[in-house]
């Protein structure tokens, strides 16, 4: 219990484990990550969601075959963050971006570590760094770099 | 379609942190005023619903001890949406829409001041892929408006333009947390917080409580002078992966306002609830309004956010103007998930 | 590194601090609790006395504002007998939880038993708060340690009937 302004304030942490079971089709994402390894899926209809989903988002359609895309792709948009939280992926400056990986018609979210946002600019192409211990989550990719970096 | 109209309207000011009181002491004035303006004996009113989010409290089933403000005795019927207010709007007026009941008491409040928002917002992301690399919600919207800017042409000065037009207008409204006169080219010369955004494009955080209540068909006309009638109100959501999505339009948002009806008149007034700006010029696109509508008179999302409130503030405040007589037709809209991921339209009018 | 087992799960913890603040009922009351007082506030509509007190009456919904003080004695009005083991817990069990309705109060509040074979707990039980030494006293309801049953007859049923 401490005092503010005269009022009485308490701290208070509120933490979950959480171990959540990802299924078939997710689990079969991170295992190809685990192996750097990106693969999404397609859809009846005809489109390639990366990450994978169980469900076409578009038509409800339960998603088929798996399908290997990337490693590069290409930023569609981005965000320079100037001061880090402590929780994001990268301590230093760094950029949020929606990438679309080679063959995928949709973008995933990652960070991109361009070291300054004059190196950023839609449509440059960007490839995933791997984490040397990966154990498959999305964090095995620790971000994406510029390609030829 | 029956007749529902909202009587009446009540809400905190929204202060960056209540340190005095909690969230019960918070809600039980707004809902009393809300009440007593409504003219219907709180006994009455046949359904209460509220809109909570219990992560901004830390604590689950938080909306549960709210309930105290109220006073759930005998005891009533009751619900809770864990979303904006706005949805807990919605929620009231299928009820009335079904013919059994013919009033409801509407409320929300929200303590974002207790927590690190920007965190805690950040786990009503999907869990698998997005929400295990902590993007908070402005990196979110700054993704988004960066896309907007770039295939729109819009500058970063339209959006210090609808910054600086809000808080000025916010001097009006005495609930506002942010109000006053901000120069466009002061603004743009302030560095970004996530590029392309700006502190000033941002919201403030906001602690805040707010009350409505409806009544149908002969009760609005007997208890209030002149009901804000709902004529159209609809909900859209898409789908949830960011990168699955145009961000750059609203399809939700245009496809909720046709259904509500938001074409079939002239608009004298939208309240939208942007919390950024570039979502302001978003919606505005989605609804088809030109500069010739005014947004946001109250000062909008940007003058004050109470999270879980701001929604239903819209709706509110349309409400108001439309009861005073300042508008005929007025648009209310209010918007949950990232990146406008879900929208509501309405349409008020008065008699 | 195998191949051979697919990813069935992902760990995904998460960590928030929040900063509560107490409310004016319960500052209040927490207040009182560092003087070694307990405070409750009453309804004005129905009466009902509130310890500890959250600033409105959950029946009427409407604010609490005048204060009453109570003593620490009350009766147990129901109570279990916890069994099982917990991390948390610094009393080994079995031990006994009761709600306690102190006299003057209308709403009975949860706390610990002690100084009392845990299966001689009963309803109607007599018992008074035994409080920290004086110079532990804070703002915090673990000013009050446990109650303990005190040399009183059993309160009669109906005394509390309308309380359980």
């Amino acid at each position: 219990m401490a005092e503010e302004q005269g009022r009485l304030t308490k701290t208070h942490v509120l933490e979950y484990p959480y171990k959540r079971s990802v299924g078939p089709v997710l689990g079969r994402f991170f295992t190809g990550l685990r192996a750097r390894r990106i693969e999404g899926v397609r859809a009846p209809a005809g489109a390639v969601i990366v990450p994978p989903l169980e469900y076409d988002f578009a038509t409800g359609a339960a998603t088929g075959d798996f399908v290997s895309v990337g490693p590069g792709g290409v930023v569609t948009t981005w965000a320079w963050v100037m001061a880090p939280r402590p929780k994001h992926p990268l301590d230093r400056p760094f950029a949020w971006a929606l990438i679309r990986l080679d063959g995928a018609d949709t973008a995933m979210l990652h960070a991109v570590d361009a070291g300054t946002p004059e190196r950023m600019r839609t449509e440059m192409r960007v490839v995933p760094r791997w984490r040397d211990e990966r154990v498959g989550h999305i964090r095995d990719i620790v971000c994406f770099e510029p390609e030829g970096a | 379609m029956r007749d529902v109209a909202i009587v009446s309207y009540a809400q905190s000011r929204s202060v960056r942190r209540e340190l005095g009181a909690n969230e019960v002491e918070m809600v039980m004035p707004v809902v009393r005023e809300a009440v007593e303006r409504s003219g219907i004996p709180k006994k009455q009113i046949g359904f209460t619903v509220s809109g909570s989010c219990d992560y901004l409290a830390g604590q689950p089933f938080s909306f549960v001890s709210a309930l105290d403000a109220i006073g759930a005795w005998p005891p009533i019927s009751e619900s809770h949406v864990e979303m904006d207010g706005a949805w807990a709007l919605y929620e009231a007026w299928v009820k009335l829409q079904m013919g059994e009941v013919d009033s409801a008491l509407v409320y929300s409040f929200g303590k974002s001041s207790m927590g690190d928002l920007p965190e805690v917002l950040t786990l009503q992301l999907d869990p698998y892929y997005l929400a295990p690399l902590w993007p908070d919600a402005i990196s979110l919207a700054a993704l988004q408006a960066r896309a907007f800017l770039e295939r729109t042409g819009r500058s970063e000065r339209d959006l210090a333009a609808v910054a600086a037009r809000s808080r000025r207008d916010a001097k009006a409204s005495p609930r506002a947390q942010l109000a006053g006169d901000f120069d466009v080219e002061r603004l743009l010369a302030d560095p970004y917080l996530v590029a392309p955004l700006r502190k000033h494009d941002c919201p403030p955080i906001s602690d805040g409580a707010a009350a409505l209540v409806l009544a149908a068909g002969d009760l609005a006309r007997k208890v209030a002078r002149r009901p804000a009638w709902i004529r159209g109100l609809d909900h859209r959501v898409e789908p949830h992966q960011l990168g699955s999505r145009d961000l750059t339009t609203s399809v939700s948002t245009a496809e909720a306002g046709r259904r509500a009806g938001v074409g079939k008149g002239a608009v004298d007034l939208a309240e939208l609830h942007a919390p950024f700006t570039h979502q302001e010029l978003i919606l505005r696109d989605a609804l088809g309004f030109g500069d010739g509508v005014v947004v946001n008179p109250s000062g909008g999302a940007l003058a004050g956010n109470p999270m879980m409130v701001a929604g239903l503030a819209r709706f509110g405040e349309a409400a108001e103007r439309v009861m005073r007589g300042d508008a005929g037709r007025a648009v209310a809209h209010a918007t949950s998930g990232p990146c406008l991921q879900q929208n509501m339209v309405g349409v008020l009018e008065g008699e | 590194m195998s191949e051979a087992k697919p990813v069935r799960a992902i760990s995904t913890p998460i960590r928030l601090e929040y900063s509560y603040t107490a409310g004016r009922a319960s500052t209040r009351f927490l207040r009182g609790m560092a003087q070694g007082r307990i405070l409750g506030q009453r309804c004005p509509e129905c009466g009902k006395v509130y310890v500890p007190p959250r600033g409105s009456c959950a029946t009427c919904g409407v604010p609490t504002e005048e204060e009453v003080e109570v003593t620490g004695k009350g009766t147990v009005t129901t109570f279990c007998i916890v069994r099982i083991p917990s991390e948390n817990l610094s009393i080994p069990p079995p031990f006994t939880c009761a709600h306690i309705l102190l006299d003057g109060a209308d709403l009975p509040f949860f706390a610990l038993i002690q100084e009392c074979p845990f299966d001689q707990v009963r309803m109607g039980m007599r018992v008074e708060a035994v409080w920290v030494p004086k110079e532990e006293l804070g703002p915090t309801f673990e000013c009050i340690k446990h109650f303990r049953p005190i040399d009183e007859p059993d309160a009669a049923y109906e005394t509390y009937k309308e309380h359980l």
